[in-house]
């Protein structure tokens, strides 16, 4: 994993943890424009041909006894549809379609990521707050559509007393615009310190003394990372679902 | 001067860090202590759990979005 960092030159394994997430051009190098292939574009290609790899020719035969591959497209396919009905209800079911992209991409970025010397591209805010703030547009003009002003419901709670509303609508209004900034960093933040985790421990490896301890880190490290990426991935689409059901339901 | 004390605040900004560390603890260990009670109810809240999870977490966030802005905004 160090060999490609910056400072390996220097003798021993010196590195900034921070050189992973550094967005550079995929083949030879130069300058970054916004047409040249870059790592990152190369890994969330990637990501995408997985996502079609596993669903679309994954489920092309419809086998009645499915293959491995289809087992887990199907679980993955029933998995989300189950938690879109749970949190939605019958009405979500027509974005279904969106929070099942949503959710293959992050997945298959984030495992993808854990592969050696790969690129995260969720690791990078510039992805996530994309992602986010797709969802906080669509979410907030789909509730206007669906419900008119009645959306604005949402700020005013009206089981609470009739003096602590305009207080709560303001917490509400501010929690509420608030919502892609934590949704995005959470996934962004989450997968990118797990990242540098693992390479500061890297960096520890090359002092004999602590090595196996580093070494030890760094797998257990590896373990928890598997398991955030799919948990990060989970909790960025059921937060979709939830600011989903507000803009279907605005009343609390 | 300026450069040194905006790093002195990123990292009195990670005690957020902690803080949400607690808050995550505590949602999780109560759903822990109401599934053991009750273990049958306890698959249905699953989801429950993570939007928990989720919204007490969001506010570590926050401090996490000032210490990154101390470091490379300010």
């Amino acid at each position: 994993m160090a060999t490609e960092a910056q400072g390996a030159e220097e003798g021993g394994l010196v590195f900034h943890p921070m050189d992973q997430f550094i967005v550079e051009p995929f083949i030879g190098d130069g300058i970054v424009s916004w047409y040249t292939v870059t790592n990152a574009t190369f890994w969330t290609a990637l990501a995408v041909l997985a996502v079609f790899a596993l669903l679309v020719l994954g489920t092309s035969k419809r086998a009645i006894i499915p293959t491995r591959m289809q087992s887990v497209a199907e679980l993955a396919y029933g998995f989300v549809y189950k938690m879109v009905e749970d949190i939605c209800g019958k009405e979500g079911v027509k974005y279904f379609p969106y929070i099942m992209t949503l959710f293959m991409f992050i997945v298959s970025a984030n495992f993808l990521g854990l592969l050696p010397t790969a690129f995260t591209p969720t690791s990078h805010f510039a992805v996530t707050v994309v992602l986010a703030m797709a969802v906080f547009l669509t979410v907030t003009i789909l509730g206007f559509v669906k419900n008119g002003t009645a959306f604005l419901g949402l700020f005013w709670v009206s089981s609470a007393p009739l003096a602590l509303r305009p207080v709560l609508a303001i917490i509400e209004l501010i929690s509420y615009f608030v919502r892609p900034v934590s949704h995005s960093i959470r996934l962004a933040g989450n997968v990118m310190a797990g990242h540098a985790v693992i390479k500061v421990f890297a960096g520890f490896a090359a002092l004999t003394l602590v090595s196996p301890v580093a070494i030890l880190g760094i797998t257990a490290m590896y373990g928890l990372e598997v398991l955030v990426s799919f948990i990060q991935a989970y909790v960025f689409t059921i937060l979709t679902c939830v600011y989903l059901k507000d803009a279907l339901h605005p009343g609390h | 001067m300026e450069g040194e004390l905006a790093h002195i605040g990123a990292g009195l900004a990670a005690i957020g860090s902690g803080a949400a560390a607690i808050g995550v603890g505590n949602v999780a260990g109560n759903f822990l202590a109401g599934a053991l009670r009750n273990p049958s109810a306890a698959a249905g809240q699953t989801a429950t759990l993570f939007i928990g999870i989720a919204f007490a977490e969001a506010l570590g966030i926050f401090s996490f979005l000032v210490a990154l802005l101390l470091m490379f905004a300010v």
